[in-house]
């Protein structure tokens, strides 16, 4: 399987990759489920050579976690993966550091690959720290004679030696934790693959592990694949990064654009928006709902200042009065900004489509793009009826002024709303 | 940085043949540690510490010196019968643990296995030389009671064979791991089969002349099914280098070695098969 090759200027090659996971507990470990659903198939109650394509992410029992990946990667790039919980990442970690075999597709890897999915696989509670140093060494691939060489080193950044020689188990975790990251950070593999693994250890340490990793990149050319949920230190460490969606490469560039693509989810910029609410939340308040939402710039782009205006599609199962909106903006780094409450409210009747327009003036709102979450909610004397929210809910952007107006800064160093202008005045020379 | 890189190809495809034998070297040092780190751990926090390890097979061979040997009074071919019972037990459990502690090395080593790499087939095989290395020390034990004897006059060795030990373990170690990473490989999919192996092994220890010599099985069906143990061979022959007793035959030798050879390939073709991608199934 590993040949010598020369010097190549790629360290990861991946072409159109898949894995495919079986739902639920179709793959039953006995003998007896195994010949029941090889019966079931005999009669055609399902089709065995289900076909692995460009299909759906979910089809029959089957489940795609990667969904067809191509991607390259550099000698000595430092490369960030972010995406949603499921979008595939921790699956392709999987594939590359060999855990398991992709369904379809192929990737070549140039140089020795040490994986850190977890910190400290193999440490056992009741060696000492030295023997698992041994132990999780020998593990990621070193011979006995490259940690002997490395020993030192080691436990010097380790900072536990003191503890060198007494069981693991009477470790505290942030111990175990420095122990098992110097290990994998010694090795003398040109790529690292790392899972979250800086998300532990105290400050002071998480720092040190940073820098160790930017030290790695830079001076000694290593190539370094970096999955986390902590953007900070992606921003840190990485200068290329890949966003993940459904088991597909949806942003493949510099580091910012990336992070900002992943927290706004670019599809929600469309000025229609369709609704679908999902029986099982609304059981028994399925009596009043908003089908879709248009906003009135097609391009979903404002002025600061210029008011939005929405249009939402109402319909409700029975007569209902004071029906009221309010709109929560969410900015595109996840900080809540402020609530919107509709003036008034409005009456809709069973069973007819109602359209209400909704005017936003957005004097208050800073650059950048808003999700609004849509609350709806009824209203009758001093009854408050809550009925439902749209979580996504439409999405729109607010340009950047002009370089004249000097209003870069804002969110980052101003903060997330734009308060109403203060009065000035010249107070006249008190003599 | 490290001028000649090496390349991975990785593709959906598995390839049967490629026996990924060179890889295996490349993590020698991983099994000896595995070996040690079995052994550290074994004794850890137990009072006698390595002495079980003497302890342990003595008394089985007591046991079964008073209950085969007095009570069932199954004969020993003139052999004493604590040196026949502990020859036989000695063997026996470097074969039988071998294969027990291989045959689930996936479930036990998910967590490992789970998110690193490296050639699983270092487990199994570490296994099988912590066994051996058990068989060995147990070895010494039944040299000080064998010496005994030789100087008493009571057994007499076939002295020249004996320079044959090492293959009777070499085949009896390969064997047990063949038969163990078939286990392994299909409990990923029947977990009954887990529950089945210790059952089995016992049971193939009386299928296997551990208690009582070959030669007290007269002929009929009984002597095909022994014969047909590829085990049985092995067990006769080594009695018949260190105690003098045994019947051994070239052809019953012949079949150990072809059984060994065809259970190992056959072992590391599926074992290769399934550490693909048993952590999607185990």
């Amino acid at each position: 399987m590993s040949t010598a090759i020369q010097q190549c200027p790629y360290a990861i090659q991946i072409t159109d990759v898949r894995k495919q996971y079986r739902l639920g507990q179709v793959n039953s470990s006995t003998l007896q489920g195994e010949l029941a659903s090889w019966w079931a198939k005999k009669r055609g109650k399902e089709d065995p050579n289900m076909k692995i394509g460009a299909a759906p992410r979910i089809s029959g029992e089957t489940f795609m976690a990667l969904n067809g990946v191509t991607l390259t990667i550099k000698q000595g790039e430092a490369v960030g993966i972010i995406g949603k919980n499921g979008a595939g990442k921790s699956t392709l970690l999987k594939l590359l550091s060999r855990v398991t075999a992709p369904t379809e597709g192929e990737i070549d890897i140039y140089g020795r690959i040490s994986s850190m999915l977890e910190v400290g696989t193999g440490f056992n509670g009741e060696l000492t720290g030295r023997e698992n140093v041994y132990m999780n060494g020998a593990i990621l691939g070193m011979t006995k004679a490259e940690i002997d060489a490395k020993m030192e080193d080691i436990i010097a950044f380790s900072e536990v030696r003191e503890f060198i020689d007494t069981p693991v188990k009477r470790y505290s975790s942030g111990m175990y934790v420095k122990l098992a990251f110097s290990v994998a950070a010694h090795l003398d593999s040109e790529i690292m693959i790392m899972d979250e693994v800086l998300a532990v250890g105290d400050m002071a340490f998480q720092k040190k592990c940073l820098d160790k990793m930017k030290e790695a990149v830079s001076a000694e050319g290593r190539t370094v694949l970096y999955v986390s949920h902590n953007m900070a230190t992606i921003r840190q460490l990485c200068e290329r990064c890949i966003v993940l969606d459904e088991g597909k490469v949806v942003y493949d560039g510099d580091v910012e654009t990336a992070i900002e693509y992943y927290m706004s989810g670019e599809d929600t910029l469309k000025a229609h928006r369709d609704y679908v609410f999902k029986d099982y939340l609304l059981k028994n308040k399925l009596v009043f709902q908003v089908l879709s939402s248009d906003i009135d710039h097609i391009d979903c782009q404002y002025g600061m200042g210029e008011p939005v205006t929405v249009r939402l599609v109402c319909k409700s199962q029975t007569d209902l009065d004071n029906v009221h909106f309010r709109l929560q903006f969410v900015y595109k780094d996840g900080t809540r900004v402020g609530s919107s409450f509709s003036s008034s409210g409005f009456s809709i009747a069973a069973d007819t489509e109602t359209t209400v327009q909704l005017t936003l003036p957005t004097t208050e709102l800073v650059p950048g793009q808003h999700l609004a979450e849509i609350a709806f909610y009824s209203c009758n004397d001093d009854n408050y009826n809550f009925i439902n929210t749209i979580e996504n809910g439409f999405c729109f952007e607010i340009r950047t002024p002009t370089p004249e107006n000097h209003l870069p800064f804002w969110a980052r160093n101003w903060g997330h709303a734009h308060l109403a202008d203060m009065k000035l005045e010249v107070l006249p020379h008190e003599s | 940085m490290n001028p000649e890189i090496r390349h991975t190809h990785i593709t959906a495809k598995h390839r049967w043949f490629d026996l990924k034998f060179r890889e295996l070297l490349q993590y020698r040092d991983l099994i000896v540690m595995f070996v040690k780190k079995d052994f550290s751990l074994k004794y850890k926090q137990t009072i006698l510490g390595p002495a079980w390890i003497f302890l342990n097979p003595f008394f089985t061979t007591v046991i079964y010196t008073v209950v085969f040997g007095n009570i069932a009074n199954i004969g020993t071919d003139g052999v004493p019968k604590l040196l026949f019972y502990m020859a036989g037990n000695a063997l026996w459990s470097f074969f039988s643990q071998s294969i027990t502690s291989t045959a689930n090395v996936f479930q036990s080593n998910a967590h490992i296995f789970g998110k690193v790499y490296f050639p699983r087939l270092t487990k199994p095989i570490a296994n099988v030389i912590s066994a051996g290395i058990n068989f060995l020390v147990q070895l010494i034990m039944l040299f000080f009671f064998w010496i005994y004897y030789v100087l008493r006059g009571n057994v007499h060795p076939n002295w020249w064979s004996m320079l044959g030990l090492p293959l009777v373990l070499l085949v009896l170690g390969v064997m047990a791991l063949g038969c163990g990473i078939i286990v392994s490989s299909l409990t990923t999919r029947y977990r009954d089969l887990a529950i089945v192996v210790n059952f089995g092994v016992s049971l193939w220890m009386y299928a296997t002349p551990v208690v009582y010599p070959l030669s007290t099985v007269g002929g009929g069906w009984m002597r095909t099914v022994l014969m047909c143990n590829p085990v049985t061979q092995m067990m006769e022959v080594f009695r018949y280098m260190l105690l003098g007793q045994g019947q051994v035959s070239f052809l019953g030798i012949l079949w150990s070695v072809v059984f060994t050879v065809l259970v190992f390939l056959g072992g590391v073709l599926l074992f290769n098969k399934v550490e693909r991608t048993f952590m999607d199934t185990v």
